[in-house]
């Protein structure tokens, strides 16, 4: 069974919401992303986003776009990322990893290595956000015959093209809250609630929320009704704001505590105590 | 030749929609209302109206006789889309989204630039129209382009500098893709390229066609025949698929795109996704592409700020592959000569854009003989260029 099919199955039975943490990979490098993974794990996410650096991040806003440079900045590409991937969990990782990923990458690697390697690697899911059901056809049949979820994105423009996206959707559905890019905000789309019992009607896989979903009020508010939280650009910044500590040998057990006790407070659960 | 773009807005192999779910209903809605309205007599009137009296269409076809001699035997053309209001081709598809915009109830639009020039156009009419506008461009270019900065901000409309990524026009595109998927509701993006996510493509082709369109019928008129050859500068591609278009089904004339090669193909500072891209997605469509092989866009470059962009319309891309249409790079060097030449010969100054349609005339000129018909479209003017000139020579004339 997928991982991220028995991550929602166990979380359904025990009454629980799935927290997604977003991580741009090789940010600030790729060891520290595998660092950085163990903390999200044990500061209890269910399953982590691993990010893509891209030169042209259409869909991200400031914060991830940063993130992206650093990484390339490295050299980073995707390749790196389904490494790290299977690094973690080599390291005994047990969470299902999503590649995030706009779709020129995946083109220019060849659409049958993708697929191979992303099986290689143990990756479960993959989000393309700049590839809407119109040009997914070949990718949908080919992520089906690999065992791996492609988790497609519904928005609150979506309006009737909801049935279609998500009438063959595996894995589970990603809700956008707002209009806009992805990144910290105050506001949500109004009629964001209404929108998920619309998209819910339409399909019986979980239900995920992301873009904007940046504290511990954000995610029990969207618990009620989702059966997944997305947080991106808040942890991202938790990051970017950690570097100068992770990059020192002597202060680096410090920063990674930052990130674990800020994952800790938006799962609800107790801060963590070394 | 099959009728392109099919449903999906594909070109062959390439075009498409390559966007965030949430503009995916924007584009459908717009390419609806387009169809809608495009065969109207209403909003033909309309537009044809402004291009006459506003923008001053039609522009001349004219016989560059001091060029042609100087050069040997062959008959020059020049279509003098330099003549037009703001100073480009880029005006023809800013009154046409503008017409369009308004019509579909939305008086906001917003526009990403790169040297300003479709900027301007846009801004222009937006003021003339009552529009809200916003451009987006990088800050490199607001740098470099402090003129055309201050012009748009006297008609009204509202700057914004773009400090992502390499600053400058991609860079612009993308943020003026992501204050749309913000703004979707009430905001029209006036995109000022044949690039991005259907119906785009198409939509600024037919915009820009009257290039050719004119063009066909004033060569009948002065020679009886159409041209052997028709040369047009391409960055995006928007005069240069105008003026390609009407001429696509005539097999007897030759077209040909004109790209920057920069400081030479061989080296890594060009702008010759033709000469040297890959196919990939970028900015919503399936194209050529300068990217690395890891599927990162690589940033271009020219002399001519309009011609820097690592991407090129789908059609292009189609009509290359097809091969219709022939694509060769001119360097800066070689543009800035053919610049210099038309100012001498015919007291024209082009946009560096053009110049690079006139280089390429300019390079191959001896191999034409004597009953042959060239025609240029020469689709901007320099004075936007002159600052950037003397900045390059350091004041010398060239």
């Amino acid at each position: 069974m997928n991982r991220i099919d028995t991550v929602f199955n166990k979380l359904k039975a025990e009454g629980e919401t799935a927290l997604i943490p977003f991580i741009t990979v090789g940010d600030p490098t790729p060891d520290l992303t595998l660092d950085i993974i163990r903390e999200v794990e044990a500061a209890g996410a269910d399953i982590v986003e691993l990010g893509v650096p891209y030169s042209d991040p259409l869909a991200d806003g400031p914060v991830i776009q940063r993130a992206s440079q650093r990484a390339l900045l490295g050299k980073v590409t995707i390749r790196t990322c389904m490494q790290t991937a299977l690094q973690a969990r080599k390291a005994g990782s047990e969470l299902p990893f999503i590649l995030f990923t706009y779709y020129n990458p995946v083109l220019q690697m060849g659409l049958d290595t993708f697929f191979q390697e992303v099986v290689v690697h143990d990756i479960s899911g993959l989000i393309i956000p700049d590839l809407p059901i119109e040009e997914s056809e070949d990718i949908r049949s080919r992520a089906k015959a690999a065992g791996v979820h492609l988790i497609p994105l519904v928005a609150p423009t979506s309006h009737e093209r909801i049935s279609s996206i998500v009438g063959n959707a595996s894995g589970f559905i990603y809700c956008v809250s707002s209009l806009g890019v992805t990144g910290e905000r105050s506001d949500f789309y109004s009629g964001v609630e209404p929108f998920i019992e619309t998209v819910k009607q339409f399909t019986d896989i979980p239900v995920a929320i992301g873009f904007g979903i940046s504290n511990r009020e954000h995610v029990a508010r969207f618990s009620k009704v989702c059966d997944g939280v997305v947080v991106g650009s808040a942890i991202v910044r938790q990051i970017e704001s950690a570097i100068p500590l992770l990059e020192q040998d002597e202060t680096k057990e410090q920063g990674l505590l930052q990130i674990r006790e800020f994952v800790s407070q938006l799962k609800g659960s107790k801060v963590y105590e070394r | 030749m099959i009728q392109v773009p099919d449903i999906n807005g594909r070109y062959g192999a390439f075009g498409g929609r390559f966007v965030p779910e949430t503009l995916m209903n924007a584009l459908i809605e717009l390419e609806q209302e387009y169809t809608k309205y495009c065969d109207t007599p209403e909003f033909k009137e309309e537009i044809a109206y402004l291009l006459k009296q506003y923008a001053g269409r039609e522009t001349p076809l004219y016989y560059a006789e001091r060029l042609s001699k100087h050069l040997g035997k062959a008959k020059i053309y020049l279509k003098r889309e330099d003549l037009n209001h703001t100073g480009a081709h880029k005006i023809n598809n800013a009154i046409a989204q503008g017409v369009l915009a308004k019509r579909m109830g939305k008086n906001k639009v917003i526009a990403e630039t790169g040297a300003g020039q479709h900027g301007v156009a846009t801004a222009t009419v937006a003021a003339l129209l009552g529009l809200e506008c916003k451009v987006f461009m990088g800050e490199e270019d607001t740098k470099r382009q402090q003129l055309n900065v201050f012009r748009m901000k006297m008609l009204g409309a509202e700057v914004i500098p773009v400090t992502s990524g390499s600053r400058t026009l991609k860079d612009a595109g993308n943020e003026a893709l992501r204050y749309w998927v913000s703004h979707v509701e009430d905001t029209f993006y006036v995109l000022g390229s044949a690039v991005g996510p259907h119906p785009y493509p198409m939509m600024v082709r037919n915009f820009q066609r009257i290039i050719g369109d004119e063009t066909r019928r004033q060569i009948l008129e002065s020679e009886g025949r159409l041209p052997h050859r028709v040369f047009a500068p391409i960055g995006g591609g928007s005069n240069a698929i105008g003026m390609f278009y009407p001429f696509l089904e005539d097999q007897e004339v030759e077209l040909i795109g004109v790209e920057a090669a920069g400081k030479g193909v061989e080296t890594e500072h060009h702008a010759a996704t033709m000469s040297k891209g890959t196919k990939g997605v970028f900015q919503g469509s399936m194209s050529y592409l300068l990217q690395d092989e890891a599927g990162q866009v690589k940033e271009a470059h020219s002399i001519s700020a309009g011609l820097d962009y690592p991407g090129v319309g789908p059609e292009h891309s189609y009509l290359k592959d097809i091969e219709r249409v022939q694509y060769v790079p001119i360097t800066d060097q070689e543009a800035l000569d053919a610049l210099q030449l038309l100012c001498r010969t015919e007291g024209i100054i082009p946009a560096l854009e053009s110049a690079h349609a006139v280089a390429q005339v300019v390079k191959k000129a001896s191999e034409w003989s004597e009953d042959e018909i060239i025609v240029i479209c020469l689709s901007g003017r320099g004075d936007k260029d002159v600052e950037s000139i003397m900045a390059y020579t350091g004041g010398k004339t060239l």
